[in-house]
Formats: C-alpha cells, structure tokens, sequence
C-alpha cells in the first residue's frame, strides 16, 4: 500500500501535467479553430462553430488568393526578402566594422546605432509620412523596405556583434597575413564562422517583416502594394459575406512562419536569447 | 609579450610561403596609419540609421509644436498649444490608462506566469516533452498580430463565435455578449488575446534562463529534502531575477508601443473605449490629419519608452560588470 506522502508528489505531478497539456489545448485549439474553419462555408462557421466541416472543401483558398491574397502573398514575400538582404548585410558590416577594425569613434559609433533599439517606430511616424512623399517612396515597396531595414539594422547589428567579438581574430589576422584584403577576410573567413548567428539574425528579420503591420498601413495605400497583415485586414472588412476565405487568408499568413519556427528553431532559441540580453 | 609574438606566426596550416614573407611588413600598417578607410564598412548602417530613424525623430519635436496639414502643406507654429490640447483631452488619458492596464496585465501574465511557467516546464524530466511545450506555447508568437487580431476577432463575436460557443457549452449562457462590441469588455478582451499570443515568447526567454542555472544546485538541494516547489521558489526564481527585471521593463516598454492588436480588432472603438496612446496617434495623425497633435502624441510615447530604455540600459549595465 502507498502510504499518503507517497502519493502526494504523483498527485502534484498529474495536476501540473494537466495544466500544462490545457494550456497546449489553449494555444493549439485556436489555430486548428482557423483552420478548420478555412474548410467550412459561411453558414456552417456562423451555425456551430465547434463541428468539423461536412467535407473537405478547399475552394475558399482558391477564392482567398483571387480575392487579393495572391497579390498580398507576393508583396510580402518580395518585400521580406528584400529588407532582411539589406538588413543583415548592413549590419554584418557595421559589427565586422566595430569588432574586427581599428576605426576612430568606434564607441560612439555603437551608441549611435544601438541607441536605435531605443526608439519605438511610432515616434518618427509622422514626419516620415512627409519625408516619404517628399522622397517619392510612399506607397512602394522602397518603403517598406527601407523602413524595415532602418528600423531593424540596430538590433541586427547588436546581435551580430556580440557574437563576432567573441570569435577569435587569429584567424582573420592569419588570412590578412596570407594577403587578403578586408573584403576578402570579411566573405571568406569572418561570415562562415558566423554563420549560426546570421541565421538567427535572418530569421528574426523574416518574423519581423513578414508580421509587421503599422509601416505598411501608413506607407502604403494601394491594394496592389500592401502585404499580407494590412491586405488580411482590408480583406476581412470587405468579405463580410465570405469568412471562409478569411479564414484561408490568414492559414496562408500563418502558416509559413510557423513552418520557419519549427525549422529554425534552435538558431532562434539562441537569437533570442542573445538578443534580450541587449 | 609573448602570446603577440606568437601571434604573428601563421596557424598551423595557414602556414603558406606567400604568408610567411609578408607577415612583417602587412600587419603594422592595417593596424593604425590610416584607420578612417574602416568607416566604409559602419557607413551604410549609420547613414540609414540617421536617414529614416533619427532625422525623423528630430523633425517629429519641430511639428509637435506646430499645426501643419500635410496634404495642404500649411504650417504654423504654435508653441507648446499641442500639448496643452493634449492634456486637456479625455480620450487621451483614457489611452495613457488603458495602455497602463496593458502594461500592469502583461506583467502579470507574460512576466509572472511566463517565470512560473518555464520554471515548471524546466522542472520536468523529459527533455523532449520540455522542448514540444516550449515550442507550442511559443507559435503563437510567430504569427502576425493580424493574424491573431482577425482571429480573436472572430472568437469574440456574438454568433459563431468561440468564446460564446463555449459559454453556452459549460451553462454560462447568461454570460454571453458581444465581447469587443462591448465597452466594458473590449479592452480587457483585446488585452486577453494579447496574452495568448505573447506569453509562450517570454516563457521561452525564461526557460533560456533558467538553463544557465547550474545543475548542481538542484541536485544538491534536492540531497538535502528540498522539494520541487520550494526550489523554484529558493533556487529558480531568484537566480533569473535579472532577465525577470529586464522582461519587466521590455513588457511595459512594449505595452507603450501597443498598436496593430488594437486596430486590428476594435480600432480604439467602441467609443473610444479600447484607445492606445498607438491609435490615437494613428486617429488624429492620419484619420483627422491633426498632424502637430499627433506627434505631440509620438512625443509622448518618446518619452515613456525612453525613460524606460534608460532604465534597461543601467540594469544591462550593471549586470555586464
């Protein structure tokens, strides 16, 4: 027989494991919720919204991307790609420039940029709609683009450099001695040791870009220019009448970066973790 | 000495003849004559850097004492009259009140319940059970706040939706309503969805935390009859206490900053009841093209998050040294 002190640990052990398998039900529930219901039809989502769909019907996808996600799907994809390029080439330079160079104000010059982190987007918001007018920028891709890139170069920078300056400069300095320019020592020796950090740092950009919202709800008006967050928006405002395709809109937005999380994982643990430390 | 004499050997392998001959006669030069050609490689950055971030910030203080309209391009300066209209406006204190109440429950579920969270899940024997929960609570986070908005959106509505459905499932039907159509649930139900998706990110930053723990400590306090409970309470939670301080002030900092779970959801209605700091900007900005009021309102946000900031950057400080 068990005596009571016995049973009290296994009892904990139950109950913390009930909670923690309910709160997967929490996050996951949701996300299948949207799903599911991409599959169902409008009076079926409005009816019960816990059945599962009478068949398996797809076509809301289909009618999603006519509907302005196919557009939105590749604005996205053009714009994220483009500004996590700029993005990290900028500040892959600016840390190999702070951490494998003699260069003058190299402190101040960090300050400055890390000083970025500090500043929250909606602060410059309004004069940028002007200067944006002003530059001819608004409502491209440029925009989006440059702003994401802009905003996201101190952080990069930070994450890149705290993982640089620990990397041993030996080598680098061998490479030099070899009759490498800087260029050279910078793109075959210093980037593949970093590696690991690039691709937490890229992955980063991805999620930043991809999910960003207020940039590409002021820079950009039109339908044929807006990404996936802003173009989901306007379409559940329009297709009152179609939920389904909504909810096919926003798998489609989701989906991909969950994809990238899963994949990515480790390098991204390992970002963030570098990355809160700042 | 000795360790940069034998620097400027070649590493094993690297041993070419080419380096060799070189060696004396390239290192000094890189190392100091003419430094300013390295600017190149931190030149780019800082000239976006200033481009599109701080030249705007600047600007941002110039039209804050200004009225200008931007589609009719008349300016006017008027002194600090936008600030004073900002605190004589009720909307606007409703905002800074609701942002608090953003950041005071966020601290609660993405500080608190995160730290308790990881410490639990960190305390589990199974590896790979740890990192499967970690990584479910986590993907919420990797979904566009859009996306999370669209969807809450939808669990809230009166018909059809999730939350009601579920109510009437457990016999609370008298409890159902029209969650973000209602003034008096729509900013704590925008705030609910908020959680969900953030929590799993500040659990993961803890359980990263709570793995730099050493080891040994637990073993050695469980040696001596310390339960799991009391080790988290006596081992975990103090020693993280410095990424729970500077989760605090990114949450509260975050909370300040609050804009895409609002708009996508409510847009600061019904009557004003769900306004952030974030859509008022956003309202009187770009809806009512009160462009000096509006970044009176950036000025504002500026202040908070800086104040803040500043107080992340002692905390990182002193904790580097």
């Amino acid at each position: 027989m068990t005596s009571p002190t016995r049973l009290w640990p296994i009892i904990g052990r139950l109950v913390l494991t009930g909670f923690l398998l309910g709160l997967v039900i929490v996050v996951l529930y949701p996300l299948l919720w949207m799903v599911i219901s991409s599959m169902k039809s409008n009076s079926e989502i409005l009816g019960n919204p816990f059945a599962w769909p009478t068949s398996l019907d797809l076509s809301s996808y289909g009618r999603a991307i006519d509907k302005g996600v196919g557009t939105y799907l590749f604005n996205s994809v053009l714009v994220t790609a483009l500004s996590v390029v700029s993005t990290t080439l900028l500040s892959a330079w600016a840390a190999f420039g702070l951490t494998r160079i003699n260069i003058p104000f190299s402190k101040p010059i960090l300050m400055i940029i890390v000083g970025g982190l500090m500043l929250a987007p909606t602060v410059a918001l309004v004069p940028l709609v002007k200067l944006m007018q002003s530059w001819g920028l608004y409502d491209t891709y440029w925009a989006l683009i440059i702003l994401y890139t802009a905003f996201r170069v101190p952080f990069t920078t930070f994450l890149i450099r705290s993982y640089m300056i620990d990397l041993p400069i030996d080598v680098d300095e061998a490479a030099v001695l070899d009759g490498a320019t800087r260029r050279q020592t910078f793109w075959r020796v210093t980037m593949p040791m970093c590696t690991p950090i690039i691709v937490s740092a890229v992955i980063l950009q991805v999620l930043f870009a991809w999910n960003e919202f207020l940039f590409a709800l002021i820079f950009i008006g039109s339908d044929t220019v807006k990404t996936l967050p802003v173009g989901l928006a306007t379409l559940s405002s329009r297709a009152v009448t179609d939920f389904p395709s909504v909810f096919a809109g926003m798998t489609i937005a989701a989906v991909p970066m969950i994809v990238l999380f899963i994949l990515g994982q480790r390098y991204f643990v390992r970002g963030l973790a570098e990355g809160v430390g700042r | 000495m000795s360790t940069t004499q034998q620097k400027t050997f070649p590493p094993p392998g690297l041993n070419t003849p080419a380096a060799g001959t070189a060696l004396p006669r390239r290192r000094k030069p890189a190392r100091k004559k003419n430094a300013w050609p390295g600017l190149i490689w931190v030149l780019p950055g800082l000239v976006t850097l200033f481009l599109f971030v701080y030249y705007p910030l600047v600007l941002n203080f110039r039209y804050s004492l200004e009225t200008s309209n931007i589609f009719t391009g008349q300016q006017r300066f008027v002194g600090l009259d936008n600030y004073a209209r900002l605190a004589a406006d009720p909307v606007f204190w409703k905002a800074l009140g609701n942002n608090c109440l953003y950041a005071g429950i966020s601290i609660v579920f993405q500080v608190f319940f995160a730290l308790v969270l990881a410490s639990l899940i960190e305390n589990l024997r199974n590896e790979r059970f740890r990192t499967i929960l970690r990584s479910i609570y986590f993907l919420p986070s990797a979904i566009s706040l859009t996306v999370t908005g669209l969807l809450f959106a939808f669990i809230y509505q009166p018909q059809g939706g999730l939350l009601n459905g579920l109510l009437n499932a457990v016999g609370l039907e008298s409890l159902q309503q029209a969650w973000l159509g209602n003034p008096d649930t729509a900013m704590l139900g925008v705030i609910m969805m908020s959680q969900w998706q953030g929590f799993g990110y500040c659990t993961l930053l803890f359980a990263v935390a709570i793995q730099r723990i050493p080891r040994e400590y637990y073993e050695a306090s469980a040696l001596d009859g310390i339960g799991p409970v009391r080790q988290i309470f006596s081992i975990t939670i103090p020693l993280v206490r410095e990424m729970t301080g500077l989760m605090m002030i990114v949450t509260i900092s975050g909370a300040f900053q609050v804009f895409n779970e609002v708009m996508v959801t409510t847009s600061g209605g019904p009557d004003n009841s769900t306004q952030v700091l974030g859509t008022w900007l956003y309202r009187s900005g770009f809806i009512k093209n009160d462009f000096g009021y509006a970044a009176a309102i950036a000025t504002v946000i500026f202040v908070i998050t800086l104040a803040l900031a500043l107080i992340q950057v002692r905390y990182t400080n002193k904790r580097r040294v």
